[in-house]
């Protein structure tokens, strides 16, 4: 139990912070993020500059503070509609049974054919790189897992006595569903969304570090990178910071999906002491 | 068993069938014009139609698709339009590399991975089991491409010891495994990560089990009872890891060979989007995903094979 307890505590701390940094940097950030001043390029930290400069004389912690609501953005619209989709498939396939199930399971296992990067290569190619896409590709390969997910965890509780009380008294698939079996696994699914968050903000990192997400001007941690390596020899701090930036907010969101699965699933807490 | 095979078999086809299907329509029939595409908007619609009757897109999408199967079937993928030449001359150069990578990067992950899971599972609770979990962990949190720009940075930029990029060719093979050791390296440490969770947790849920017990019970020792009875059972979930793993591992050289410049079929498919060479992107994609697919139906049959109770299931 303790340790599930630390891991929520520091999942929780990381992922206010970042959610802190990220709101501030709406309407406060250190410097002008778009500010370019080539006089002032690759400057050492100082007061003014706490990260010191990039090459175009960019502050680097205004950079780093905007592409955070960048990357909590996609995260969020990809595990959102990705989510929702795939948790609508499931609750169906789940009420319905027979045929429907076993159909919509089989479509959820093409999904997994596809990993987020092929499918952004194939809306790259076709439209062009840009975000939309890029979170297009996140929120369809969170259809199959959601949809696998709710299916197994509603199946359950379709199961269980309340459930066949209330279908007893002659109440709808559908009632039942919104009623009874949507809460009673909305742990499971919150649990899940946090957990595909931080694997959401990585795959948002290696599209835009591809070029297949966030475009030019718009900061984001996985370009920073990728402008960053061509720099190395100048400024290796420069590859630091945007991939502890990364590091941190997976961390965050992992650590807090772990802490929250073992405080609901009291089977793990016992198997993990 | 064979009843098993051959439903699987025909499921494998169907997949890859609807896989070539979604790559096709995805690429082919949704709006956006691949000619127009190509040539910029700019161009005249005079060039655009000459274009695509060049391209045979003048035709219905369903005798497209029919003619790209038919020709995907016998390994004719089309020609590529940016380079001249047919793009599975363009694949068969490129995949000497990215198999050798994808090789070098699964074959450290399993030996990584599953020794270190097993070494956190003997020593469950102390500070290198501590240690181990606490190292996965942050490393399931690190994406690839950032440990490669590390790795680059301290082994290539500071010390000097392996190239920061790129590829000399396979005459040398001396200087060419050398130029794969920090692509492999940042392919294999994230993936171990995971595969080392697996296993320790694996490991420990059969620890716990009575026939462990019984074979202590009777006298053998730790190193026996691991090897002979904790291991073939612990093992069967992590081959499962495994299966994913390997389409991890194809997917992350994309990845890493655009990090390291190495000239593979990930660094084509990049030049393809850049080039707006769509023929050869669609062959690549569905390449890529049929490796996945074909991973997995592997994964699923070496499951069955390995644990002969489920091959009781199946009869």
């Amino acid at each position: 139990m303790r340790r599930a307890a630390v891991n929520l505590w520091i999942g929780a701390t990381l992922v206010g912070l970042l959610t802190i940094i990220a709101l501030l940097s709406l309407v406060w950030t250190p410097h002008d993020h778009t500010l370019l001043s080539i006089s002032n390029r690759f400057q050492d930290p100082s007061v003014t500059h706490p990260l010191g400069t990039d090459q175009l004389g960019r502050d680097v912690v205004s950079l780093l503070m905007t592409a955070s609501i960048n990357s909590l953005t996609v995260a969020f619209a990809a595990v959102g509609i990705g989510g929702l989709i795939g948790t609508g498939m499931g609750l169906v396939a789940s009420a319905r049974g027979g045929w429907t199930e076993a159909a919509l399971m089989r479509i959820c296992d093409l999904g997994f054919a596809f990993p987020a990067i092929l499918f952004a290569i194939m809306l790259a190619a076709a439209f062009g790189p840009s975000l939309g896409n890029a979170i297009l590709a996140i929120a369809f390969i969170n259809i199959p897992i959601f949809a696998r997910v709710t299916r197994g965890a509603a199946n359950q509780i379709w199961a269980r006595e309340f459930v066949m009380a209330a279908r007893a008294t002659g109440r709808s698939g559908w009632g039942i569903t919104w009623q009874h079996i949507l809460p009673n696994i909305a742990p499971i699914l919150i649990v899940q969304a946090t957990i595909e968050f931080a694997v959401a903000i990585l795959a948002e990192a290696a599209l835009s570090y591809l070029g297949l997400g966030a475009q030019p001007p718009m900061p984001s941690w996985g370009r920073m990178l990728s402008e960053a390596q061509t720099l190395m020899y100048i400024a290796p701090e420069l590859a630091i910071y945007p991939g502890l930036c990364i590091v941190l907010a997976v961390l965050g969101f992992g650590l807090l999906g772990d802490g929250l699965r073992d405080l609901t699933d009291p089977r793990l807490v016992r198997s993990r002491k | 068993m064979t009843g098993y095979l051959l439903r699987r078999t025909l499921g494998l086809f169907g997949t890859l069938f609807v896989v070539s299907l979604i790559v096709f329509l995805t690429m082919n029939v949704l709006p956006g014009d691949p000619a127009t595409a190509i040539l910029g908007i700019d161009a005249s619609e005079e060039a655009r139609a000459t274009l695509r009757a060049e391209l045979g897109l003048d035709r219905p999408v369903w005798q497209r698709y029919g003619d790209w199967v038919l020709g995907v079937v016998q390994g004719d993928f089309g020609t590529s339009y940016f380079f001249r030449v047919p793009v599975s001359e363009l694949i068969v150069e490129r995949v000497p590399l990215t198999l050798s990578l994808a090789l070098m990067g699964m074959m450290a992950t399993v030996i990584l991975g599953i020794t270190l899971g097993i070494l956190a599972a003997s020593n469950q609770g102390k500070p290198g089991d501590w240690a181990i979990m606490l190292m996965s962990q942050v490393g399931i949190a690190v994406p690839a491409f950032w440990l490669s720009i590390l790795l680059v940075l301290f082994f290539a930029v500071h010390l000097r010891w392996l190239p920061p990029g790129g590829f000399p060719g396979w005459d040398e093979p001396w200087l060419a495994f050398r130029s794969l050791i920090l692509p492999a390296t940042a392919l294999t440490l994230v993936q171990s990560a995971v595969l080392a969770r697996v296993t320790r947790s694996s490991a420990l849920e059969v620890m716990r089990l009575d026939f462990v017990r019984t074979a202590r019970a009777k006298g053998l020792s730790r190193g026996r009872v691991l090897r002979n009875h904790i291991l073939p059972n612990a093992l069967i979930p992590v081959v499962t890891i495994i299966g994913l793993q390997v389409a991890g591992v194809v997917t992350g050289t994309i990845v890493i060979e655009n990090v390291f410049y190495l000239p593979g079929l990930g660094r084509l498919v990049f030049q393809s989007i850049a080039n707006r060479d769509l023929f050869t992107v669609q062959a690549l994609v569905v390449l890529f995903a049929a490796i996945v697919v074909i991973a997995n139906f592997i994964v699923d049959i070496v499951y069955v094979m390995i644990d002969p109770r489920l091959q009781d299931r199946l009869k």
